[in-house]
């Protein structure tokens, strides 16, 4: 996120016109309006926290795929695939979709029937209070964290765009996006998340459509992409059978079984971020369908974020380069190709819905980090730390003051960061620490009954604990990168995927070890919590449409096609 | 519906889309009438007229289909 960051300079890519502010501000009011409308509708905790428990499947899909689909993450993939061409699509598709399918048919069971409000609740009920509460500090630190560093990114990211001033931008989007979530809770999130959702795809799609008109077709774009950067850019798997093969520096292996596996199942199934809106799904079958309907829709992302990227590399007159050669020749850098290619093409009120989809989107993140905060400070720390008796209107109380206090917290994490640019690579890094161990102990704690407190405990720990180790050793001595990644041409993204692969391994290890030498649960406390022990209800009566798992299969045959003809 | 429940998000989701749609289907048609100096790459096709008119006839699907008059 850095070079995001430190490209941004120079003057304002795009002017608004009246007609593009009207738009703008319009959805300022329309977000707060609903935020005021379902302010009457958070009084208990599971409404604040949960949004009820009544969310339909669509409305829970699409708020969890809404949720990781922030601005900096279309703008930063957009300049990923100019810059490493159609590769950047696996972060999409291998990385997302089979573990998204996993979720719904596999863990939602547990998470749903368990009843617990977060990932860190269902920690403590299937491993015990240390183990929760490792899991809950870290998540609730790191996120409000991330939530500032984002914020601080997207006010650049408007400055360079707008011209907007960076004060501006963070306090407008930080107190709207505090005022809806403090009111409505979890299904005001929610609601605004779905809102902007849609406003992401109005606003986004006109650009490959036209872009693909202009080129002349998908096969023309190939040969465009071909001529100005090179052939391989517009393949998905052809090219790497080794390191040095490709524009990323990877291996199939590292995408696979790092990125594929270990690094998707990790984010996708065990962030609460993301599973917080399925956890307010109506009933077990639509919590099983939301992931779903995440995935279908997520297959078909990559044609507003990574199109956009090989069009700028087909259509665009001037080669956009590094942050460093941009600003010193006051050029454009890769991370400027998204609103690039929205100049190119919109006029007047076009562009403002373009930039409300960019607002949107970083505010649908923000609001997915404020609200997943607030439950796990409340839950799990607050709750079980502080004040393990109080009523549940302390509970909804609490859960509104923590969600301004996180908002806060984030405003001065972004102003930390416009001081000290570097504490961007240090946060990032310290979140993966996190996520991939954290996989390993939840899987474990689903599907093996043998799996003890200790072992879910001290298997959490030495698999952060290794994943520091060895993302500290490579800082300090480079050379252990051909260790650490197996190749010393490995690059940033092979690093993390298999630094998240050797950490989930030693998770699994020690978690398996541990447990096996210590004494487990009795099975009666773990009902409803692992496979073998919990009772799933059958859907033998429900039609064949109506069955998540046919609808994965859906999913899963179009994913395996698409790889096929992008191969 | 029941009277209790709240406004469906697909009715805000309309409103959303019939504001925004009307005001870029009007900035298309005002382009079209007087087009400008510095015209956007592929202005021929005039995007905002029909995007603008696509995203007015959803907007207004959705608000009349999830009114909260039909509760």
């Amino acid at each position: 996120m850095t070079r995001i960051v430190a490209a941004l300079t120079g003057t304002r890519l795009v002017h608004l016109s009246i007609v593009d502010l009207v738009i703008v501000v319009f959805y300022f009011v329309l977000v707060l309006a609903i935020g005021f409308y379902l302010r009457g509708r958070a009084n208990t905790g599971d409404d604040f926290f949960l949004a009820g428990r009544e969310m339909t499947a669509w409305i829970a899909g699409l708020s969890f795929l809404s949720a990781n689909l922030g601005a900096l993450e279309l703008m930063g993939w957009a300049a990923a695939s100019y810059q490493y061409g159609i590769l950047a699509t696996h972060w999409y598709w291998i990385g997302a979709i089979p573990a998204m399918l996993f979720l719904g048919l596999v863990m939602m069971p547990f998470y749903y029937i368990s009843k617990t409000h977060s990932v860190p609740g269902y920690l403590k009920l299937r491993f015990g209070e240390s183990s929760r509460a490792l899991s809950a500090i870290s998540f609730a630190f790191m996120t409000v964290l991330m939530s500032g560093i984002n914020m601080y990114a997207m006010a650049l990211v408007m400055k360079v765009v707008l011209g907007w001033d960076i004060n501006f931008s963070i306090w407008v989007s930080s107190i709207t996006v505090a005022v809806y979530v403090t009111l409505g809770g979890l299904r005001s999130a929610i609601f605004n998340e779905v809102l902007q959702f849609i406003l992401i795809w109005a606003g986004a799609l006109l650009i490959p459509i036209l872009g693909l008109i202009e080129a002349g077709g998908w096969k023309a774009l190939q040969l465009k992409v071909a001529q100005n950067a090179s052939v391989e850019y517009t393949h998905l798997w052809s090219t790497l059978g080794s390191f040095r093969g490709n524009p990323m520096g990877i291996h199939w292996t590292g995408i696979v079984f790092g990125l594929g596996f270990v690094i998707s199942f990790a984010y996708w199934t065990t962030d609460f971020l993301v599973v917080q809106r399925v956890l307010a799904a109506k009933d077990l079958r639509a919590a099983k369908m939301a992931p779903v309907i995440g995935a279908a829709f997520k297959m078909f992302v990559p044609f507003i974020v990574i199109l956009p990227g090989l069009l700028g590399l087909a259509v665009l007159p001037w080669k956009l380069t590094g942050e460093a050669t941009a600003v010193a020749t006051g050029g454009h850098s890769y991370n400027e190709v998204l609103p690039l290619m929205l100049a190119r093409y919109c006029g007047p009120g076009l562009l403002g819905l373009g930039v409300t989809a960019l607002i949107a989107g970083f505010m649908s993140g923000m609001a997915g980090n404020v609200s997943a905060f607030s439950t796990v400070w409340t839950y799990d720390i607050y709750a079980a730390l502080f004040r393990k008796k109080a009523t549940d209107a302390h509970y909804v109380s609490m859960g509104r003051w923590s969600t301004v206090i996180g908002v806060l917290i984030s405003i001065g994490t972004a102003y930390l960061v416009m001081q000290f640019l570097s504490i961007m690579d240090y946060v990032q890094a310290l979140f993966s620490f996190f996520v991939a161990p954290l996989f390993g102990t939840v899987i474990l704690g689903m599907l093996w009954k043998r799996a003890s407190p200790a072992g879910g405990f001290w298997g959490l720990l030495a698999g952060t604990a290794s994943s520091i180790g060895m993302w500290a050793w490579v800082k300090v001595d480079s050379s252990a990168l051909r260790y650490v990644a197996l190749s010393s041409d490995a690059r940033d993204m092979a690093e993390n995927m298999y630094r998240g692969l050797w950490s989930w391994i030693i998770c699994v290890v020690v978690t398996v070890v541990v447990s096996l030498l210590t004494k487990p649960k009795p099975e009666s406390e773990l009902t409803g919590l692992v496979y073998g022990a919990t009772e799933i209800p059958s859907e033998a009566q429900v039609p064949l449409y109506e069955r998540p798992a046919f609808w994965a299969a859906v999913v899963a045959i179009v994913f395996a096609v698409l790889n096929i003809i992008f191969w | 519906m029941p009277p209790d429940e709240p406004i469906s998000i697909w009715f805000f989701i309309g409103i959303s889309l019939l504001f925004d749609g009307v005001l870029i289907f009007g900035a298309g048609l005002y382009q079209l009438v007087h087009p400008p100096v510095a015209k956007v790459v592929l202005f021929d096709l005039h995007a905002g007229v029909w995007w603008g008119g696509l995203l007015s006839v959803l907007g207004l699907i959705y608000c009349i289909r999830y009114a909260p008059s039909h509760r």
